[in-house]
């Protein structure tokens, strides 16, 4: 089995909803839009409150290049333009909407037929997934039209496609391969018609045969596709180590994926790009998983953007009374919420309830130098050292410790014995190294 | 419901921490120390129960009445110290030698750098290491095995096999000379313990049990017991192919005194040894090769313990030196 070289660890999976087929979530009442659902500038609204809008109708514009339209995700009027607490604990702008009815942009193909056939060229395809706010769905938002125009200079041999889903809990994209396998295959085939590959490879863990099974058996119709399995061992989706698994190449520090001639995209967004492409849908709605093990009912949901994310807690059973955090993501990688009013965004892949003793960080005790953490490092940096120079009040000197490598899995605080806060203190320094290269230039 | 938790990632937390780390490696002893109890007895018991008391009760002491602040002693590390330091003196060894020896391990080894994590050298070896220099005759006065002996301190008492060898070229023998006087028990006696020597270093057998015991946990990996014994073994075996008259053959090297026993349970002290495994192959091949220039042109036949003591001291600069190897450093492509 296939998997990355260098460090890693193996939490325990707890996929309570990998069997619960994904249900659509009943429409909000009210719908809260944030303009910054993406990394880049946030959008600039271009509906004012009192306006009607439909289903799909553009609501924000992109800003810049690094950027992303925003879409009415339900129907109805426009509320205000108001400021709200979401899942980066800040407050932000966003656009509230009243939900009447469901009407939908005349120009969304609605019906469930699959459509196979790519019309567009490749130019149309990427003003296409521009148009429609298409973002990276595994999380990190990046703007997806921008990583589809390969830099000059650059080849792009190898689409890789991640179906990997490393956090435990989360099983959103495992669904949606097993119930929108063929869209998200066809979404692939637009993909690789877009970068001009002959081959794209997805990468899936092999806790998810099923998927695994099903996928191999549908790619047979598609050109170039091929599934590979790969072994359970986090972070096996982190873009890096998923290159390295899939095809054995390493990106160099610093560089992006190009480099090596490859494009990771994730599978939730192949499935968005073909709903973009072919179907002329923006991305206004997306799977989560809404899970926990002291909750009742843990669900997959087809949830419109914008949804506060109580109402999916609800529909999972309600939230139980020893709550201790709520987090938006995976354990490994999520954001711990401070408000359950948050609303859904393009990025929001689960929601996860852990109770009040799951809580609890443990005391921090001396550091022993077992070097567990350098051991499972898999950027094989040191996190002991990089934490100790913070400590030290001497982040900056971590710039040549290579802090700006460390993609933040948190493997290093999840294995230590002694319960120390690596991680925090591995991001503090990098971002006074950040700030000190970004002074620099 | 009251306010939610918010705090950095990630939200969960491995299995092991330092109490289960510690508690392991306190088991992997287990079959070293029953061994020891088996050959040398009552004296044996007596010597394990002084060193693990009396390290436990500094420790406390020097947390509650000196610094004032949490005792930590049921972390699990102040009794493997204890047990260490019973390894490594004689079992004839007396009480308050013993206690002396757990107060410089724990008092100025451990507790004076800042405890647990934060000593340069392993405490246990310190503490051997005074007794050593301070009380030279009571440390290598090694009572016989004897099965079941129940003798507390008149046993009857002789060299170790590597004491033997010393002197025997001292005085000009050679070496085949030297193990056919009688004087040297037979190999598989050495293999179990049969033999004169420190309580814990006597039995290769119960240590690489306890060893194996401790990767199958995972506390320690292979590294630095591998490049260590095979180190040693391949210097010796140099050595013995240079001049097998003058020079033991290496099996000798690996089943007598202290080799296996640092090997396996000192030499892996985490605190004391390298972070990256490159670091650690390194720190094991020089306390290999510090040991056999010790036993061999040394004054004292038994070089283990001040081998890890001088590789302790380097591991900063190895730390320095030998980094992990980074994700996109060389560029594979394939």
């Amino acid at each position: 089995m296939k998997t990355f070289k260098l460090g890693g660890v193996h939490p325990e999976e707890n996929k309570l909803s990998a069997d619960k087929a994904i249900e659509i979530l009943p429409l909000p009442k009210v719908v809260y839009v944030p303009f910054s659902q993406h990394l880049g500038a946030p959008s600039v609204p271009v509906v004012d409150k009192g306006d009607a809008v439909k289903v799909g109708q553009l609501i924000a514009k992109a800003q810049g290049f690094i950027s992303a339209n925003i879409h009415a995700p339900v129907s109805g009027k426009v509320a205000k333009i108001d400021s709200i607490i979401d899942s980066s604990g800040y407050r932000k702008n966003v656009i509230v909407i009243n939900t009447e009815g469901d009407e939908w942009d005349e120009s969304i193909d609605t019906s469930t037929e699959i459509k196979r056939d790519i019309l567009l060229s490749a130019k149309e395809i990427i003003d296409k997934i521009h148009e429609k706010g298409i973002v990276g769905m595994g999380g990190a938002t990046f703007p997806t039209y921008v990583k589809m125009m390969v830099p000059e200079g650059k080849k792009a041999e190898f689409l890789v496609i991640n179906g990997v889903e490393c956090e435990p809990y989360l099983t959103s994209d495992h669904r949606l391969m097993l119930e929108k396998g063929e869209e998200m295959l066809i979404g692939v085939s637009i993909l690789m018609k877009t970068l001009n590959v002959e081959k794209a490879l997805i990468g899936i863990e092999s806790n998810k045969m099923d998927a695994i099974n099903y996928l191999t058996v549908l790619a047979q119709k598609f050109n170039g596709i091929s599934i590979i399995p790969l072994k359970v061992m986090y972070p096996q989706g982190g873009e890096k180590q998923l290159i390295k698994s899939v095809i054995n190449r390493e990106v160099p520090s610093g560089k992006l994926p190009i480099e090596v001639g490859c494009v990771v995209q994730n599978v939730g967004t192949a499935f968005a790009v073909y709903e973009a492409v072919q179907k002329n849908k923006p991305l206004i709605e997306r799977v989560v998983t809404v899970t926990g093990k002291s909750l009742k009912k843990p669900s997959n949901f087809i949830a419109r953007i914008g949804t506060p994310i109580i109402e999916l807690i609800e529909y999972a059973g309600g939230l139980p009374e020893d709550t201790g955090k709520v987090i938006s993501g995976g354990p490994m990688m999520g954001k711990a919420l401070n408000s359950l009013e948050a609303p859904v965004t393009k990025g929001t892949s689960g929601i996860l309830i852990m109770t009040q003793k799951e809580s609890k960080r443990p005391e921090q005790l001396n550091c022993i130098r077992c070097a567990k953490c350098v051991e499972v490092c898999p950027m094989g940096i040191e996190p002991y050292l990089i934490a100790l120079y913070t400590e030290l009040g001497k982040a900056e000197e971590t710039e040549k410790e290579r802090v700006m490598d460390c993609i933040e899995c948190g493997s290093c605080s999840y294995i230590c014995p002694s319960g120390r806060y690596l991680l925090d203190n591995v991001r503090i320094a990098k971002s006074k190294v950040g700030y000190i290269i970004r002074n620099r230039k | 419901m009251g306010l939610l938790t918010v705090s950095g990632s990630p939200h969960i937390k491995g299995v092991d921490n330092v109490k289960k780390i510690m508690y392991g490696v306190v088991i992997a002893m287990i079959p070293a120390m029953l061994i020891s109890f088996y050959f040398f007895g009552l004296g044996a018991i007596k010597v394990t129960l002084v060193a693990i008391a009396s390290c436990l009760l500094f420790e406390f002491l020097i947390q509650r009445f000196l610094l004032k602040g949490k005792t930590t002693i049921n972390d699990g590390s102040a009794i493997i110290t204890g047990i260490l330091l019973s390894f490594n003196v004689p079992s004839s060894m007396p009480s308050w030698m013993i206690i002396i020896g757990s107060l410089v391990a724990i008092g100025i080894a451990k507790m004076s750098f800042g405890g647990l994590g934060k000593n340069p050298f392993n405490p246990a070896l310190v503490g051997r290491v005074f007794l050593l220099i301070s009380f030279p005759v009571d440390m290598t006065n090694w009572p016989k095995p004897q099965a079941f002996s129940t003798a507390l301190t008149d046993a009857i008492t002789g060299p170790t096999p590597l004491a033997i060898v010393k002197e025997g070229i001292s005085k000009g023998q050679t070496i085949p000379e030297i193990m056919s006087s009688g004087k040297i028990p037979a190999y598989v006696d050495m293999l179990f313990g049969n033999m004169g020597g420190s309580l814990g270093e006597i039995s290769t057998i119960a240590i690489l049990i306890g060893g194996l015991y401790l990767l199958f946990r995972k506390i320690i990996t292979w590294h630095i017991p591998v490049s260590f014994i095979g180190t040693t073994f391949v210097f010796a075996l140099i050595l013995w192919l240079i001049d097998p008259s003058l020079y033991i053959n290496p099996l000798f090297h690996l089943i007598t005194g202290g080799l296996m026993l640092g090997a396996v349970f000192m030499a892996t002290d985490m605190v004391t040894s390298p972070m990256s495994k490159t670091g650690q192959i390194i720190f094991g091949f020089g306390c290999g090769v510090l040991t056999i220039l010790i036993r061999v042109w040394g004054a004292y036949p038994e070089g283990v313990s001040f081998a890890i003591l001088l590789m302790n001291s380097v591991t900063p600069l190895i730390n320095k030196g030998f980094k992990p190897t980074k994700f996109g450093e060389v560029v594979k492509n394939g």
